[in-house]
């Protein structure tokens, strides 16, 4: 039986910082830009230790601005 | 049959989709009738009676926003409450007819008829800088003849139109032919009628978004500036009148409504007394039909406003007639509709005290 | 490896495609974007993006047009009931749903409110209950808490003064016309899930001529209540829900 990994796709041109996603986040796996911030001045969502991720759409549901997309794979050994 | 009644029958008959009303004295009978006519078992129009004015009015604006011929009627107090609707209307230019039998005011007031609601009706009446369409009916038969005049405008120019009767119009009984029948229109039709209308985005086009609503200071001023332009070409092309012996008339009684039967029967004793008495009644209220009055009014040696208020539409003849002849006021009010007799008095006195010519 | 995982055959998770890319207005973290997200989903996943129309309000939702592309109405504040029923009434095979804030519903519309409700129109109520004004800036709403902070209650709502918060959910359960009302929230991962499947049951029921339904989704307004998004959820879950308890208070649908 493989390993389901996960992994997200952050728009962070939409992405307001507001952390939801963060908080949302079984793994840890996100966090917001420490120094970088996008278009409209606000930090955005990263994940920060993508291997991590194990898919399961947290941050994507909870984020009020749609900018999150999730994607999951079972990996073959 | 009713003023009230007529407007009733008529409107199952011009294809109407729905009514949504409140009932107020003096203009009951049009919900009353429309619930004994039944007319969702025949032509499948729905009549609902809302909680209120307000929510009428909204109902109209939701229904005309989806593309139906939808009306409502209320008397001066609620129409009053309705202003907001209005209001949103001309702002998200929704086609939708709405009448008024008016009673006296202000406030509650009184529920005998009165023609106080004139300044309200042609000023917009409510917030904002906008025009509807006011007819003015005269009898029972136009009663019946401006519900499917009204919705016909109203779409042409998806801006609300307004019929402004009275307690005397609404309530006196009188012979009638109704209008014709027309079909509702079905789906494909309103959809061709209305692309713009808000009953279901199809894959062919864009969602359809019904808003008064724009925070852009220089793309507001542009949508204002298409109102204003929509409200020249209606000036231009809907203005409707009627005149009655004006061509000899040394003096000119300009009336509207109710004010205007009474007034023909006070030319016709004034001519008696050797008065050359002329009628000119506007149909329309707004557009003013002001040229045309203008142009009667040249030369003669008064002209009577002739209103069941204090003296509204008396303004609208000042600014037709801009100081070519002089111009006076006579009314009722209280909910008092004045004798021919007391009309033609008037305009003995006007003519004895100097302010019209001798 | 990442490259292998991001492939269109692997997506579980995006916004849904009704919802448009036009950036929302909302602060961060406003539970407005949530429930805007679930009500698109709901209604791609029912098919009814054709025949689908909103009644947008007044206050901070009054945009909602602009995000979800199907058909809109914007409404008087306070209308929006109104509204709908002109429409569902002549539209009886529409998907016609309101979505207003507290101010909206419980405030200046509650009449329009009660009476569609109880007429039993076949149309959702959406209701958008955060205690507070947000699009003015804050001020006391209808919902207010007692003892709530507001631009207009500065010292606190007491009941002296102002009254006391209003529950119009718990009234809409007292209503004939309504098949299914119920309150939710969409502070977690769960209560959202919780809250679409009210949503999508509250839809079909409008389309099966069962009657009204509210769904009230208790929010928040980070900014109204002066905190971070996440410590808003935080309180939300500590103050909102103890006055305004979630579940369902009414569900005649399955009868």
């Amino acid at each position: 039986m493989g390993k389901i990994k996960g992994s997200i796709v952050v728009n962070t041109d939409r992405c307001k910082g507001c952390s939801l996603c963060v908080v949302a986040c079984p793994k840890d796996v996100i966090a917001l830009s420490d120094k970088h911030v996008n278009v409209n001045g606000y930090p955005y969502a990263v994940a920060v230790r993508p291997d991590d991720c194990i898919g399961c759409a947290s941050c994507g549901i909870v984020c009020p601005d749609g900018c999150i997309s999730v994607y999951k794979k079972r990996m073959e050994d | 049959m009713k003023g009230n009644e007529a407007i009733a029958h008529a409107a199952i008959r011009c294809g109407c989709d729905a009514y949504f009303g409140y009932p107020i004295t003096p203009q009951s009978e049009v919900i009353e009738t429309l619930a004994e006519l039944k007319p969702w078992e025949t032509t499948g129009m729905v009549v609902l009676q809302a909680e209120s004015e307000v929510a009428s009015i909204n109902m109209v604006y939701g229904a005309a926003g989806a593309g139906k011929k939808v009306f409502t009627s209320s008397s001066s107090p609620g129409v009053a409450l309705m202003q907001e609707g209005i209001s949103y209307m001309a702002g998200a230019e929704l086609p939708g007819v709405f009448i008024n039998v008016q009673r006296g005011g202000p406030g509650l007031g009184t529920i005998q008829p009165s023609q106080s609601d004139y300044f309200q009706s042609t000023r917009g009446g409510g917030n904002g800088d906008y025009y509807v369409i006011v007819l003015a009916p005269s009898s029972v038969q136009e009663m019946a003849d401006f519900m499917d005049l009204a919705f016909t405008l109203a779409f042409k120019y998806r801006m609300p139109a307004m019929i402004l009767s009275d307690g005397v119009i609404g309530q006196m009984m009188e012979k009638v032919v109704l209008p014709p029948v027309k079909p509702r229109r079905t789906e494909e039709e309103i959809k061709k009628e209305c692309p713009w209308a808000t009953f279901g985005r199809t894959p062919d086009r864009k969602p359809n978004i019904i808003t008064s609503l724009e925070l852009q200071p220089e793309v507001m001023e542009i949508r204002n500036q298409k109102l204003l332009k929509k409200y020249e070409l209606v000036k231009e092309n809907e203005v409707r009148y009627e005149t009655s012996q004006c061509e000899d008339a040394d003096y000119l009684f300009v009336a509207f409504g109710s004010a205007a039967r009474i007034s023909e029967k006070a030319m016709e004793l004034a001519r008696e007394d050797g008065l050359k008495v002329g009628l000119f009644r506007p149909i329309t209220l707004w557009p003013f039909p002001d040229k045309q009055l203008e142009a009667l009014a040249k030369g003669k040696k008064g002209v009577l406003s002739v209103e069941i208020n204090a003296g509204q539409m008396v303004e609208d003849v000042r600014l037709a007639t801009h100081g070519t002849v002089p111009v006076e006021h006579f009314g009722r009010l209280g909910g008092i509709v004045p004798d021919p007799e007391e009309i033609v008095n008037s305009l003995k006195e006007n003519i004895k005290s100097g302010r019209f010519n001798g | 490896m990442k490259e292998d995982i991001i492939a269109p055959e692997n997506l579980v998770y995006e916004k849904p495609s009704l919802m448009n890319d036009t950036p929302m207005h909302y602060c961060p973290g406003c539970s407005h974007g949530v429930v805007h997200k679930l009500v698109a989903e709901v209604i791609e996943e029912m098919g009814m993006q054709d025949k689908a129309v909103g009644v947008s309000p007044v206050g901070c939702s009054v945009f909602a047009y602009r995000y979800i592309d199907i058909d809109w109405s914007e409404a008087a504040h306070g209308r929006a009931p109104a509204v709908a029923t002109g429409i569902k009434r002549c539209w009886p095979d529409r998907l016609v749903f309101t979505y207003q804030g507290d101010g909206d519903l419980a405030c200046i519309g509650t009449a329009e409110t009660i009476h569609a409700l109880n007429r039993g129109e076949n149309i959702t109520i959406i209701f958008i209950n955060n205690a507070i004004y947000g699009m003015t800036g804050g001020q006391m709403a209808p919902t207010t808490l007692l003892g709530q902070k507001t631009v207009t209650c500065p010292y606190g709502r007491t009941p002296e003064l102002h009254g006391y918060p209003l529950k119009m959910t718990e009234i809409a359960a007292t209503l004939q016309g309504t098949c299914y009302v119920t309150r939710q929230s969409v502070d977690t991962v769960a209560a959202i899930r919780s809250a679409k499947k009210a949503i999508r049951k509250a839809f079909e029921a409008s389309m099966q001529g069962k009657g009204s339904s509210l769904v009230e989704i208790t929010s928040t307004c980070n900014s109204g209540w002066k905190l971070s998004p996440v410590k808003a959820n935080e309180w939300l879950r500590e103050k909102m829900f103890e006055f305004y308890p979630k579940g369902d208070l009414k569900n005649t649908i399955d009868e």
